[in-house]
């Protein structure tokens, strides 16, 4: 006897996988729809109340909040202590963001060009060890590190190099009685724990530049630095920008590292935590919040512009 | 006439793999030579021994008469067309063509006009806006060939440059490629692993096998006169011919090759078998006949008759077409 040319369907499982073979789309709606509910309600709708938020304005006598449009709330982020917030948050996040793309290239560069088998794993494994271990437990670490009995106080005056920790102190806007009092503390702690959020997206784009096109480059005439600049950098530009927006957007909105580290001048973040805690000013907490999103836009759109994704 | 590339003794060893193993090589000023061999032979290694991206382990190479053991690859005046284009993604056709003046500092007006010129070279003009991305493989190839050329090489070494295209387009480069080479009078260098590719295009060439040169010549004296084994069976269509065969049809003890052209089958003959295989090829049928345990392949040209599939045949030759060879 011959097989018959339609198999039987032996089970629920085959006729279900008839009726997404019919179907197509029914599988992927499926698949997507509770991700996107996720996405959508929880995720943009909260976004959308926030912004909400922002338009609205507290009664400066009873400090309850007045449910009616108004853009007072922004204007006051225009103050001279608020913009001093936002001035100092943005430069702090531009410095961590520059220092972290600056340590992170010749790591990532490294790991994608010439580790291979087990030092890539050990590259992989050092890059993600710091992440496993709690985020308080990291910043209190290196507040202990950094305290002037601290064993950086304690290697520098062994070694005689204390004088560099004073110089930094002494320079103005870094002043404090020691690193872990000082801006330049905070920022160390930053790019210590942001780097890896850098290296990996970098890493993921030079491992996507071939080989072959650096030695078209160097057939060429190129020198290294030439090549540097006209093909490497370009191509691992998204990559730049990709862990540049990780680096930047979260340093933005940090909140405890400010408050643990350094001379607890206000941040973005813990402006934020305090106005909608403590004070009770959700309006102005939520325009802060506005703040970082506008300025990622800006940014984002000046690397558009300036080609940094052409390479995609 | 000088020699653009040579070779003396040229080794490149992986830790215990010799991927070049004690090579001699000349190429002639003008040549298009052709580097031939199964993946793994160090053809592409020699190669990239000429452009500089490996350094010999030992012996010297010599690019017209100047030894390169301490010029790097940006210094040398020869240029590549990768087996993969290598194109930069983020550049349009045009900056792609023109990298080579970009990086010597020409300006951009001329840097511009003679890019503008590669493109007319290999029939691509009006691409130049256009980034790789948007190009057929074929038209990719194509700037590849102009960017290494944009810098008027001396010597242009081509890395498996037809592989990733299809037959037809294939055969049309093929044609291209021979006619810009007379055009240029340049020197062409060639890495291939496709034997018809290599005898058709090639001036001269070398067949490479396990890092060494199993023999150098022309197409001619590499088809009807394998040195080895080896050559003959990678440059294939040859029938391979052990010693007691070769001995029973009349010639010594040692291995030999016979080509199918020369092959004709008779009723009667020392040799005979049984007709394995038919494959019609329009100007003829190629039969396959199986004698013991070797199978030799005979032509028989249109019009003539032809046995069947199980029938048995002997096979006939003129005594000059039997080439006796190596064994390696």
């Amino acid at each position: 006897m011959t097989a018959p040319a339609i198999l039987p369907a032996k089970g629920a499982a085959d006729r279900l996988t008839g009726t997404f073979w019919r179907r197509p789309r029914l599988l992927l709606l499926l698949l997507i729809a509770p991700p996107l509910l996720w996405l959508g309600v929880v995720y943009l709708g909260s976004l959308a109340a926030l912004l909400l938020q922002s338009f609205y304005s507290i009664d400066e006598f009873s400090g309850v909040v007045k449910q009616e449009f108004t853009l007072k709330t922004y204007a006051e982020l225009f103050r001279a202590q608020n913009l001093d917030i936002i001035l100092r948050t943005v430069v702090m996040a531009t410095a961590v963001t520059l220092a972290c793309a600056v340590l992170a290239f010749p790591i990532a560069y490294y790991a994608a060009r010439y580790a291979k088998g087990p030092w890539k794993a050990a590259f992989y494994l050092g890059v993600m060890l710091p992440l496993w271990s709690s985020y308080l437990v990291k910043v209190y670490a290196w507040k202990l590190i950094l305290a002037k009995e601290g064993i950086l106080g304690w290697a520098a005056q062994g070694t005689g190099t204390g004088f560099v920790i004073d110089g930094i102190l002494s320079i103005p806007g870094l002043q404090g009685s020691s690193l872990s009092t000082s801006p330049f503390g905070t920022f160390l702690v930053f790019v210590y724990i942001w780097l890896p959020y850098m290296i990996l997206p970098m890493q993921a784009a030079l491992e996507r530049v071939p080989n072959s096109m650096l030695e078209a480059s160097a057939d060429l005439g190129a020198t290294r630095s030439q090549t540097f600049r006209t093909v490497i950098l370009p191509l691992a530009l998204p990559g730049v920008i990709a862990g540049s927006i990780f680096t930047f957007s979260l340093t933005l909105g940090d909140y405890i590292i400010p408050q643990i580290v350094g001379n607890s001048s206000r941040f973005i973040g813990l402006t934020v935590y305090q106005l909608q805690g403590t004070a009770g000013n959700t309006p102005l907490a939520a325009a802060f919040a506005v703040v970082p999103i506008m300025i990622m836009l800006v940014y984002l759109t000046l690397a558009k512009r300036a080609g940094a994704f052409d390479a995609l | 006439m000088t020699s653009a590339v040579e070779f003396r003794s040229v080794s490149r060893h992986f830790g215990p793999v010799k991927a070049v193993d004690g090579v001699d090589l000349t190429i002639a000023e003008g040549s298009f030579f052709a580097m031939l061999g199964p993946s793994g032979s160090g053809k592409t290694t020699c190669l990239r021994l000429i452009s500089g991206f490996e350094k010999p382990t030992g012996g010297q190479i010599r690019i017209f008469g100047e030894d390169v053991s301490n010029t790097p690859p940006h210094l040398r005046n020869v240029n590549t067309v990768f087996q993969d284009y290598a194109l930069f993604p983020h550049l349009n056709v045009r900056d792609n063509v023109a990298y080579g003046l970009t990086v010597k500092g020409v300006g951009r007006t001329a840097r511009h006009a003679k890019a503008e010129e590669m493109l007319a070279l290999v029939k691509l003009e009006g691409y130049g806006d256009r980034k790789p991305a948007q190009l057929s493989g074929g038209q990719r190839q194509r700037v590849a060939l102009a960017r290494a050329l944009v810098n008027e090489p001396r010597v242009l070494l081509l890395d498996e440059p037809l592989g990733a295209l299809d037959l037809k387009l294939r055969e049309a480069m093929q044609d291209e490629l021979k006619a810009l080479q007379h055009k240029l009078g340049l020197t062409f260098v060639f890495v291939t692993h496709d034997q018809h590719e290599a005898l058709s295009m090639a001036d001269s060439l070398a067949v490479f096998n396990e890092g060494k040169i199993a023999q150098i010549g022309s197409p001619q004296e590499i088809y009807d006169r394998p040195a080895t084994r080896f050559v003959a069976d990678f440059v294939g269509s040859s029938n391979v011919l052990p010693p007691d065969l070769t001995r029973a049809l009349g010639g010594p003890a040692q291995w030999a090759s016979l080509r199918p052209e020369a092959t004709r089958l008779a009723a009667t003959g020392p040799v005979s078998g049984t007709v394995t295989a038919l494959r019609y090829l329009g100007s003829g049928t190629r039969v396959v006949i199986r004698a013991g345990e070797t199978e030799i392949a005979a032509l028989v040209p249109a019009g003539q008759p032809v046995p069947e599939e199980g029938a048995t045949t002997a096979i006939a030759f003129e005594p000059s077409a039997l080439h006796l060879m190596g064994a390696s």
